[in-house]
């Protein structure tokens, strides 16, 4: 890994002749190459390894196939063709949550589905990142007064990178993956810890009328959870 | 061939009967008469309902409940069925059932419209109206937990919903095997699941590897559509959200519909010019979703991102250049105003013109491309002929519209039965196809897009003609809009999914006091385990694909 960022211009022109010159003097040049000119005369790299694990999450990661609302079409047309999201090795859609590094969460979020998109996300295995694609998973967005809307998916996982828009357009969707990116590859992305945001024991809350009833229904070690997610803590 | 003489052609007009003989039919269940700026409304008794309703689809012909709308007033509760005919529906009919203010109880129209049971169980959920006789009055959109009816007068926001976790549990912890029939399994598909397109779940029951049962779980995108609506001025607040309801580039088709309404309402005439354009950006946009439609169908029954989608985003791309160029905006374009449209084509207009025809001149060629990949391609036909088969009688009972109804033979499209804008100038044709499966739907879906494409080039033609000095994008609308107090409308327009209805009541003030939206989406997905039961669960996936739903049109 060099520090030296400039990407490796190929001159076609020269490869084919140089690399047949290499061979036929027969001589071993550990120059023939450019990356090895880059890593310079030894043909050891020191690093630590962390960075090193750092650098090989930020350059291959695995996107959830994760669609929920007007930004996931978008989302689509970010992994296709034209904008191709692949491109910065970051465009592979798994389909199981087992097999996904990110989750871009896409849409407005509801109180009806809050609670599935977090199982979904428990399910990623570390270390995971979460993508907030679009105003809904900042605020509510354009949905915020609604009634059965969740302010934000940050009420419900934590999110590392929120990309703002109604939709954003694919190429500040490729500007938000290829920030996280960096931040993974400087080891700045957020420590994974999952907050239990939605889990409180029932005897914190306000006693109204309708905790009472369900007092009667529930026992008191019982876990409960609220709808209306932006009074949570 | 066949050797029978060919029937006489049957002449187009559909009898109608007047508001009188229409009251004359229902008699003594008739309380009260309303006048609605699209239909005679009759004010009938809520034990009636079934008889009111089964009189008027028998004997006048009503064989289409188009919208259940349910609302709450200072002294009562009311119900109304927006009915309307296949064959013509510019007739149309209310039936307003008033149900009483301390027990809102009305008899539920699920035995003569199958579509019913959908809609009255939304008219439950959110408003809190209850009906005699329905089959399954459970909550369809919010959680089943959910505490008061939010569209209700008495909704208090701002309470907190409190549910035990254990509600929420994973319902796949537990073995789902039935005791007594241990041959059939129990399969959750979705709420996140690639094939669902968007965040639908299917409570599949299987016998071995076929559906015994499959219900549909409505509600993961439920964004209180209805009340944001409510909460806005007609003016301006309102058009934005149209954009989102079928968000598949769909907007302007969308749009359309507030418009309309929005315009009879209020008696705006819009401008010949503005008309042009809105017809051109409304089939570009029906372009781009019957593209996505075709692509995740391929998707899901070819099984990957393979090149049709990807040829179908390709395609999507172009058409959204042309729309970004004018309106201004890739997907949620807010182009329209009441009266017209924001803006004029963009400057230099040879420039979009061209680019446009540019677009429609490699559409053949690209539609070429998708019969070879996709309705040419032999395991296609194989996987999508004669499986998920939805007879007519059954999608008219259950209210299809759009390629869904028109896959199953159903002659129905408003551009042409109810015109608007400039469609009944320009010469098109309205596309069917009698095979009724899954293949039909597709095929319907991937003409449609040339028939738009017909419909684009003689916009252009017009607009590139017309006089500089006369185009008028807008016509004078105040900046306050105030409607008359209570003038009720339902009026629709075909999105691209199909027949997408608004109904607005005003009261007087610069919002609406309800504000309802009939999606095509919400009762297309219905007919779902008509044609998927006793099919395999590929078939079922194929369905669905077919169905093409979009899930914010479904939840709203």
């Amino acid at each position: 890994m060099s520090s030296d960022n400039r990407p490796f211009v190929t001159d076609d022109s020269q490869v084919l002749t140089d690399t047949r010159d290499a061979r036929m003097t027969g001589e071993d040049n550990r120059f023939n190459s450019k990356l090895r000119e880059a890593f310079g005369s030894s043909p050891f790299i020191l690093t630590k390894f962390d960075k090193f694990m750092n650098w090989v999450r930020g350059s291959s990661m695995f996107m959830l196939q994760f669609g929920i609302a007007c930004c996931s079409i978008e989302m689509m047309h970010t992994y296709a063709v034209k904008h191709d999201l692949d491109r910065f090795g970051a465009g592979v859609p798994r389909a199981s949550p087992r097999q996904a590094d990110v989750i871009i969460v896409p849409g407005t979020i509801v109180s009806k589905f809050a609670p599935r998109m977090k199982r979904v996300y428990d399910q990623m295995p570390e270390p995971k990142f979460v993508i907030g694609m679009g105003s809904c998973t900042i605020s509510g967005g354009p949905f915020q007064e609604g009634y059965n809307v969740i302010k934000g998916a940050e009420e419900v996982i934590p999110v590392d990178i929120h990309v703002p828009g109604c939709p954003p357009r694919p190429e500040a969707l490729v500007y938000g993956v290829a920030k996280l990116q960096e931040r993974i590859a400087n080891g700045e992305s957020s420590p994974v810890t999952v907050k239990p945001y939605e889990l409180e024991q029932f005897g914190d809350l306000d006693r109204d009328e309708i905790v009472d009833q369900l007092a009667q229904e529930i026992d008191e070690e019982d876990l409960v959870m609220r709808y209306n997610w932006a009074d949570s803590p | 061939m066949s050797l029978e003489e060919p029937e006489p052609d049957v002449p187009a007009t559909v009898e109608e009967q007047s508001p009188d003989e229409i009251a004359e039919m229902l008699s003594d269940h008739v309380i009260g008469r309303e006048e609605h700026l699209n239909a005679p409304g009759y004010v009938i008794r809520p034990d009636a309902v079934q008889d009111v309703l089964s009189t008027l689809k028998t004997e006048a012909g009503y064989d289409h409940l188009s919208c259940v709308t349910a609302q709450e007033y200072e002294d009562r509760y009311e119900s109304i069925y927006h009915l309307k005919k296949f064959d013509d529906p510019t007739q149309e009919v209310s039936v307003v059932v008033p149900a009483d203010r301390e027990n809102p109880v009305s008899e539920s129209a699920d035995p003569v419209f199958r579509t019913a049971d959908w809609h009255e169980r939304e008219a439950y959920d959110l408003v809190g109206i209850e009906y005699d006789d329905h089959p399954d009055l459970r909550r369809i959109l919010l959680p089943e937990t959910w505490q008061g009816h939010p569209l209700a007068a008495d909704y208090d926001q701002d309470r907190p919903q409190v549910v035990p976790l254990r509600e929420n549990a994973n319902p796949l912890q537990e073995d789902q095997r039935s005791e007594q029939d241990t041959d059939t399994m129990f399969l959750n598909i979705g709420p996140h699941h690639p094939a669902t397109h968007g965040v639908l779940h299917l409570k599949t029951t299987l016998d071995g590897e076929q559906v015994a049962d499959v219900e549909s779980d409505i509600g993961y995108l439920h964004r209180c559509e209805e009340q944001i609506c409510q909460n806005g001025t007609y003016r301006h607040q309102i058009m934005p959200y149209p954009d989102r309801w079928d968000y598949i580039s769909a907007g302007l088709l969308n749009e359309w519909a507030y418009a309309r309404a929005a315009e009879d309402m209020a008696d705006i005439d819009v401008p010949e010019y503005a008309q042009v354009i809105r017809t051109m950006g409304a089939e570009l946009c029906r372009i781009a979703a019957h593209m996505l439609a075709v692509g995740t169908f391929a998707l899901d029954v070819y099984g990957d991102f393979t090149a049709i989608f990807m040829y179908a985003i390709r395609d999507r791309e172009k058409a959204q250049n042309i729309l970004e160029d004018l309106t201004g905006q890739r997907l949620m374009f807010n182009y329209f105003r009441l009266g017209g449209v924001v803006w004029d084509l963009p400057e230099p207009r040879e420039e979009f013109f061209e680019k446009t025809r540019d677009f429609l001149e490699d559409l053949p060629e690209a539609l070429e491309e998708y019969h070879d990949l996709i309705s040419g391609n032999e395991i296609l036909q194989m996987r999508t002929i004669d499986t998920g088969v939805l007879p007519p009688e059954v999608a008219k009972s259950y209210g299809a519209t759009g390629p869904v109804a028109r896959g199953s033979g159903i002659d129905y499209d408003l551009r042409r039965d109810d015109p608007y804008g400039y469609y009944d100038e320009l010469d098109w044709d309205v596309v069917t196809e009698d095979g009724c499966d899954n293949y039909s739907r597709l095929l319907v879906r991937l003409r449609e897009v040339e028939e738009s494409a017909k419909i684009i080039e003689q916009c252009i033609d017009l607009l590139e003609d017309w006089p500089e000095e006369d185009r008028t994008i807008q016509a004078n609308v105040p900046r306050t809009l105030k409607p008359d107090d209570d003038a009720e409308i339902y009026s629709a327009v075909e999105g691209a999914k199909g027949e997408l209805g608004i109904y607005m009541r005003s009261d007087g003030t610069d919002k609406p006091a309800r504000f309802k939206i009939r999606s095509p989406c919400f009762s297309n997905l219905q007919t779902l385990p008509e044609m998927a039961e006793g099919e395999y669960v590929p078939d079922l996936i194929a369905a669905l694909g077919s169905l093409d739903i979009v899930l914010g049109e479904v939840d709203r």
